[in-house]
């Protein structure tokens, strides 16, 4: 539609400012306070331009993390969490596309039992279930390994689900044909489903790597030694106590720097997301 | 290169039995249609030939072999679908070579078989597309490629020009028929098209709710029908059916109107008769025979010929005249049969009365 409506076009564009404006100023904040010293942020009121402290701030959690909370290095956190999203949305798509393709092509017994389970566990939240998969981990011995970081959160009902409604939008003749053609099973995933779900696994890729990323009850119980701690533990833990006590422009740091490899996900991956999400290749 | 020899063979779905006991020999380089109306089994019949439906009775034979235990790829057919099945995120050369690559055909090989299917199928330019580039009729071509760089011993299709329009239909029919005679491959092609059937088959089969009502060629099947079925589904439009009882040597269908039995039949003809007629086997009364005095309700002019719709005794006749010796809608006509141009079935089981 095209159309000339200055007026029109003038508030639209003043409800999108208002709106980017709403969402994006406490990040500026955030950011702003990762500049400055701690003198700086407690002045009321705080400066809502970066100061010079850029360079000594990062430095500084990268390395040694905070003084009065947890010292843990931040980058070794940085470290972790991207295991443990890796971890999570690899391992997450790995185990949910296999089980999509034995739930859609094979035939066996009690397959619908299979997928009615699997299907039932999207009912019940994490935090239901967190004790018994503590107490698991904990006979296990994962606590405090990436193993245990990772392992109980790579089930994935959804993304099941979701493969499975799109492998059963794939026509039946065309896994006839590739029967014909001679490839098995196996050969037919790999040389067929495989290449055609692309973008549904870039999709999936990016939300369970946020998925991932983000966990906190999660790590926050199974990791006690500061080594295995994700970034968003890190947060946490750098906020000790009063208000006083927290060094809040190398908190804000940290958040800065937890923020950044989703959005980085998002932003790289964001014209396969999309496709994933909307077009079908068939 | 096979004869397909399907002996006894029948299908079970549970309890219920979709294809009955058919016994049928397609030779050696025999192009072969099955047809019938949609769910009478015909494209199951298929697909327990080339495997991917179990044969529940009987033996599927391919060059001898029986094939009951054999798995699709090993019993050396290729098969069309109608929606194609071409793998979407390869290449149309990609796709002609897969099933060389999974039997490792060398490399060598594969280019020259897929160049030599290329060239009979005129894709030499699309090799390097993805079939989502091409138009409906490419992605039949690629699918039918597929089929030839294998070289199989029999082609089945499975209503291959089903999603095409109408003039892309009418030629891939040509190229089909093209192609066969090229290539003298066994084919067992599957449609409810019965232009189809009439144009390419050798010999066709007429498949009714799971039982094979009659097999022969095209004009044989056409010109002899075996049962009702089969008299009203070949031919188009289909052959005018009056349900009639008999009086003494003929069969009344309405409206005084007798059409005598020829002499062979009358002791098989029962009390209940249905007579047919094609529609181009009317012609304008004359004076022998039974007169069906019509009134013209519509008149469709196709050009070369017209179609008249009439209705006679509640049923609506059509009956086909030369094109321009139109006569209006509304007017009425006296027509008769040709003479030796009526069929009597027995109406209770549709079997053809014959001498």
């Amino acid at each position: 539609m095209v159309e000339n409506r200055p007026v029109r076009d003038a508030f639209a564009h003043a409800v999108l400012i208002v709106g980017i404006v709403i969402v994006a100023f406490p990040l500026w904040v955030t950011f702003v306070a990762s500049t400055l010293t701690f003198d700086q942020i407690v002045t009321v009121p705080m400066p809502l331009w970066p100061g010079d402290q850029f360079m000594h701030n990062y430095t500084q959690v990268l390395t040694s993390g905070s003084e009065k909370g947890s010292s843990a290095p931040v980058g070794a956190m940085l470290v972790n969490s991207l295991i443990m999203a890796l971890s999570i949305s690899i391992g997450k798509i790995f185990i949910s596309i296999l089980s999509a393709f034995a739930i859609v092509y094979f035939r066996f017994p009690g397959r619908q039992f299979f997928f009615w389970s699997v299907f039932v566990t999207l009912m019940l939240p994490v935090e239901v279930r967190i004790i018994p998969t503590f107490k698991v981990a904990s006979d296990l011995g994962i606590l405090n390994s990436h193993v245990g970081l990772a392992m109980p959160l790579i089930a994935s009902a959804t993304a099941t689900f979701l493969f499975r409604q799109f492998f059963m939008t794939i026509p039946d003749e065309l896994a006839e044909a590739a029967r014909i053609d001679g490839a098995g099973p196996m050969r037919f995933f790999f040389d067929v489903m495989l290449p055609l779900s692309k973008t549904h696994i870039a999709a999936l890729f990016v939300i369970l790597f946020i998925y991932g990323w983000n966990q906190y009850l999660w790590p926050l119980l199974i990791t006690a030694d500061e080594s295995m701690y994700t970034v968003v533990i890190g947060i946490k833990r750098m906020i000790a106590g009063g208000d006083a006590s927290n060094e809040w422009h190398l908190i804000m740091a940290t958040a800065m720097l937890a923020l950044m490899p989703p959005a980085l996900v998002v932003v790289l991956m964001q014209k396969w997301f999309v496709k994933g999400l909307v077009e079908t290749e068939k | 290169m096979a004869e397909i020899v399907l002996q006894g063979v029948t299908k079970s779905f549970g309890k219920t039995e979709v294809i009955h006991k058919t016994d049928v020999t397609i030779d050696d380089g025999e192009f072969v249609v099955m047809v019938g109306p949609s769910g009478c089994g015909k494209s199951t019949l298929l697909r327990m030939i080339a495997g991917l439906e179990t044969t529940t009775e009987g033996e599927v034979r391919i060059a001898g072999k029986r094939m009951n235990e054999v798995e699709p790829k090993d019993r050396n057919i290729a098969m069309v679908f109608q929606n194609y099945a071409l793998y979407p995120h390869m290449s149309v050369y990609d796709n002609m070579a897969y099933g060389l690559k999974i039997r490792k055909f060398s490399k060598d090989d594969i280019e020259k078989r897929v160049q030599r299917a290329a060239g009979i199928l005129e894709l030499g330019p699309y090799l390097q597309r993805k079939p989502r580039e091409l138009s409906g009729g490419q992605r039949q071509r690629v699918a039918m490629g597929r089929a030839i760089v294998r070289e199989p011993a029999a082609f089945l299709f499975d209503e291959p020009l089903s999603n095409l329009d109408a003039k892309l239909r009418v030629q891939m029919r040509l190229e089909i028929q093209k192609l066969h005679r090229e290539l003298k491959t066994t084919s067992v092609y599957v449609t409810h098209d019965q232009v189809e059937a009439m144009t390419l088959a050798n010999r066709m089969i007429v498949i009714n709710a799971g039982v094979v009502e009659q097999i022969g060629a095209p004009l044989q099947v056409y010109d002899d029908p075996a049962s009702l079925f089969v008299a009203g589904f070949i031919g188009s439009p289909s052959m005018n059916f009056m349900p009639g009882r008999r009086a003494g040597d003929g069969v009344e269908v309405g409206e005084g109107v007798v059409v005598p039995l020829p002499p062979g039949i009358r002791d098989k003809a029962g009390e209940q008769v249905t007579v047919g007629v094609r529609p181009e086997h009317f012609v304008a009364a004359s004076g022998s025979g039974p007169v069906f005095k019509l009134h013209v309700d519509t008149v469709e002019a196709l050009g070369a010929d017209s179609l008249l719709h009439a209705g006679f005794n509640g049923t609506l006749l059509v009956v086909r005249i030369e094109g321009h010796a139109t006569p209006q809608a509304g007017t009425a006509l006296d027509v008769s049969i040709m003479p030796g141009k009526a069929y009597f079935f027995d109406t209770a089981t549709g079997k053809r009365l014959k001498a």
